[in-house]
């Protein structure tokens, strides 16, 4: 095949952070005139840096980018939306208070003879002509916030193709949409090829790449697992590129001993404001002295579940109760003095104050206890003492307590986090993405220790998109898929890459029979 | 004593002084109106009208023409607004830090400008002459109507410049390809990013156009309102417009009926003092009344705002 077949090529890219991640290296990716290109890869696997980089919002730390035959340097979006190229994003770039037509010529208002005004009849007329030729049924007139989130995908994709997109890259575009909708965007898309455009189509839904994809790029951990005719690869096989495991890290710990429950979620439900179910009756328990981990790919309610245990949301229905005591709605406060910890997700918003010091970040969550209190005032002596002996036994690196949260590594900041979520004595632990972002060290030290709480007899829930973390861990293991439990392991020994993939990406489906056995109470 | 009050609230100039105090807080609500569009909170206005007003008449009395003043008061608005905009948008100061910073120019550099330019100390109503002072206007047909005729005509030139600078604003934020961008900045910055809709220029030009208008509201101050410019002389107006603007929920027309409201509460004010039986101090107190119930009605909306954005982040 020539150089000539392919509209766009992405040579040997590598995109470094400033903080030092690289989340592309030496990735290929070529797509050809006029094809359904979908470009593969779990959350993190680099998938979306690589799109950035073709639009212009990122610029590649090494390796060239090829457009219709010509070097290009990308610098803005508005240089990538002159060489052709569009983008639809997943949080859609619309404002709520102007009608379509507004948003679709904004920026290139058409005016009326005196050059003053806008002609917003010609705006229409554009939209409308737009509209038509790309059977992308929209309605000019209405205000953004008021049409459905299938429009306003639409009234995007127009976008685009206004200002003379002839690629198209689609950021998870069915990840908002209903099932209807999603058929409906896949006819506009189909017609749309046909009329000679390209579309790069980011997804990791298998039904749906086989459906409508001719191509497909896999990505994982920042690299490219290879290119393939999406008719001559299995779904098995994607998912096995996918999710696979890179390096096996293994952590040395005793068989569990689990005795009563503390955390007893049940028949949660929770529906989000796009009317999607994100937990669909969700219900299981954790016990004493065992870890339960939750896998899943990203988006299948892993959040939102976390989220409602630790009243950052509240469910539509359902209960959660821990050692029999109701958490669902209560203040974090009383959660904590329940003995819940948590290690959030998002260490730099919910795990620390970045511009604390390492001293006050540890004793936040203790700094109202008689043992920290003199009166009025705080018994500063016993909170130096405190912290120096936590950062000494979690190992933090630091020069002095004193020293600012936010100038540390991730891995530092994490185990500051973990310093002060694991030393109160906890009866539960949630632990989401515990590990995520950090050095091998950090993350071999993290997991020791929360092995070592569980068999002291702490109760701990393990969210975590990692693999080998979530197989390795975890006692008991439940798989979740679109808001339910797709799977339950009890032992984790029997599981493999293999049949893990095929839950997570929904290829299969344990019987009611099967998840039942992760209800441990009467 | 209510009758005497139901009487004056009637009377042909009552609804004159309303309007002629309104005046001055609509082109500063008009001012908020539009830099708030843009996403800018401009909370320099107070500083803007004190400093323009001092120039419209400096300006004037130089050239002894209201015309070239109020120009004048124009263009330091603008400059006030753009030494603002420098300060916030390129240098990332907190707009409402820059804000407080002009303001407190206003009240104390325009003491001293005003010795720098002519030796005065605080005032410059030995200076004022009649070509300083715009013109009031009589407007044919309409001024011999019976009480409406008292009421609309007869006003300073500015005031009704006020009145059709609403729908100019108007015009502006949503009928031209400026407001489009003004509206869009303010709501959703990706948004215009995203389809090369230059953020910064777009907040710089908003920001310009609101220090014109705070500009016009204190050349009707110094020029015609107070016959002269003196210290404290915006007498909290640029706040009030504030609270105008929240209150007619960031629309020209809202911010004009807001401004009329707190221009009754004024002159309500003002004619209540020489009545019997009110305590004056009391009296005194109720256009701030007003302006505090308009800000709690912002808060309140503003609270929504708020909830809504976080409902909609879950």
């Amino acid at each position: 095949m020539s150089d000539n077949d392919y509209v766009v090529q992405m040579k040997g890219i590598t995109k470094v952070y400033p903080n030092g991640i690289a989340a592309n290296q030496g990735v290929d990716f070529n797509v050809m005139r006029g094809e359904i290109h979908a470009l593969m890869g779990e959350n993190g696997a680099g998938k979306s840096t690589l799109m950035k980089m073709l639009f212009g919002l990122e610029q590649p730390t090494e390796g060239e980018i090829i457009v219709n035959g010509e070097k290009v340097s990308l610098s803005s979006p508005t240089v990538a939306i002159s060489k052709g190229i569009g983008m639809v994003h997943q949080h859609f770039m619309l404002v709520p208070s102007l009608t379509v037509a507004e948003n679709m010529v904004l920026g290139m208002e058409p005016k009326q003879g005196n050059k003053l005004f806008i002609n917003y009849k010609k705006a229409v007329e554009i939209t409308e002509e737009f509209s038509k030729r790309y059977n992308l049924f929209v309605d000019p007139h209405a205000k953004v916030r008021d049409i459905p989130v299938g429009m306003k995908q639409k009234v995007e994709i127009l976008k685009a193709l206004v200002r003379g997109a002839k690629i198209l890259i689609l950021d998870e575009p069915t990840a908002v949409l209903t099932t209807q909708e999603t058929e409906e965007l896949f006819k506009e898309l189909i017609h749309l090829k046909e009329q000679g455009y390209t579309l790069i189509f980011i997804s990791h839904k298998l039904n749906e790449i086989k459906q409508i994809t001719d191509r497909l790029t896999i990505m994982r951990g920042g690299k490219s697992m290879g290119v393939h005719e999406t008719a001559d690869i299995s779904k098995e096989e994607i998912s096995r590129l996918m999710v696979g495991r890179d390096v096996v890290l293994t952590v040395e710990k005793e068989q569990a001993q689990p005795t009563d429950v503390v955390l007893s979620v049940h028949n949660m439900e929770y529906t989000n404001e796009w009317n999607k179910k994100m937990l669909d009756k969700l219900s299981f328990d954790v016990r004493k002295g065992e870890i339960l981990g939750i896998a899943g790919v990203e988006g299948n309610g892993q959040r939102e579940l976390v989220d409602m245990l630790f009243n950052l949301n509240i469910p539509d229905g359902g209960s959660a109760k821990v050692n029999g005591k109701n958490i669902l709605g209560r203040p974090q406060r009383e959660i904590r003095d329940m003995g819940v910890t948590l290690i959030p997700e998002d260490r730099m918003t919910f795990g620390i104050a970045g511009a604390g010091t390492i001293e006050e970040n540890l004793m936040s969550d203790r700094a109202a206890s008689k043992k920290y209190n003199k009166g009025i005032l705080f018994n500063l002596n016993a909170m130096h003492e405190d912290s120096d002996q936590l950062i000494k036994d979690y190992r933090v690196l630091c020069k002095s307590r004193k020293q600012q949260v936010g100038m540390l590594s991730g891995g530092n900041i994490q185990k500051v986090v973990v310093a002060r979520e694991f030393s109160s004595d906890p009866v539960l632990i949630i632990a989401d993405q515990p590990t995520r972002g950090i050095d091998v060290g950090a993350t071999e030290f993290i997991r020791k220790k929360l092995v070592e709480l569980s068999r002291e007899g702490a109760a701990v829930l393990l969210v975590s998109a990692d693999l080998n973390e979530v197989m390795e861990l975890s006692d008991s293991l439940i798989i979740m898929y679109n808001g339910k439990i797709a799977a339950y392991f009890e032992d984790t020994a029997v599981l493999n890459d293999t049949i893990m993939g095929e839950y997570m990406l929904g290829l299969k489906q344990q019987s009611i029979e099967e998840i039942g056995g992760v209800i441990h109470g009467e | 004593m209510f009758n005497q009050l139901i009487d004056m609230i009637f009377s042909a100039s009552f609804g004159y002084s309303i309007i002629r105090i309104s005046s001055p807080i609509l082109f500063a609500a008009l001012a908020a109106v539009v830099a708030e569009k843009a996403g800018v909170v401009n909370i320099g206005l107070e500083g803007i009208m004190t400093i323009s007003a001092l120039f419209g008449v400096l300006f004037a009395y130089w050239t002894n023409s209201w015309i070239i003043g109020v120009i004048g008061a124009t263009a330091v608005g603008v400059l006030i607004a753009m030494i603002m905009a420098v300060f916030a948008l390129k240098l990332k100061t907190d707009i409402i830090l820059a804000g407080i910073a002009i303001n407190l120019l206003g009240g104390g550099g325009t003491v001293f400008l005003l010795f720098l330019f002519t030796g005065l100390k605080g005032n410059t109503a030995s200076m004022t002459t009649p070509y300083m002072l715009t013109p009031k206007v009589n407007i044919p047909l309409l001024k011999d109507i019976p009480v409406i005729g008292q009421i609309f005509s007869g006003h300073s030139a500015l005031t009704y410049l006020a009145f059709l600078l609403v729908i100019l604003v108007w015009i502006l934020l949503y009928k031209t390809a400026m407001g489009l961008r003004i509206r869009a900045v303010g709501e959703n910055q990706n948004a215009a990013d995203s389809v090369g809709v230059s953020v910064l220029k777009t907040q710089y030009i908003a920001l310009a156009i609101s220090g014109a208008l705070a500009g016009l509201g204190g050349a009707y101050m110094s020029m015609y309102y107070s016959q002269s410019w003196n210290i404290g002389i915006v007498a909290g107006r640029g706040f009030i417009a504030l609270a105008a603007q929240a209150m007619g929920q960031g629309e020209p027309v809202g911010a004009m009926l807001s401004s009329l409201l707190f221009g009754f509460a004024s002159a309500l004010g003002n004619k209540m003092e020489g009545m019997q039986g009110f305590s004056s101090y009391l009296v005194a107190s109720i256009p701030y009344v007003v302006t505090i119930i308009g800000l709690v009605i912002y808060a309140m909306g503003t609270i929504k705002k708020v909830k809504r954005f976080k409902d909609n982040d879950k």
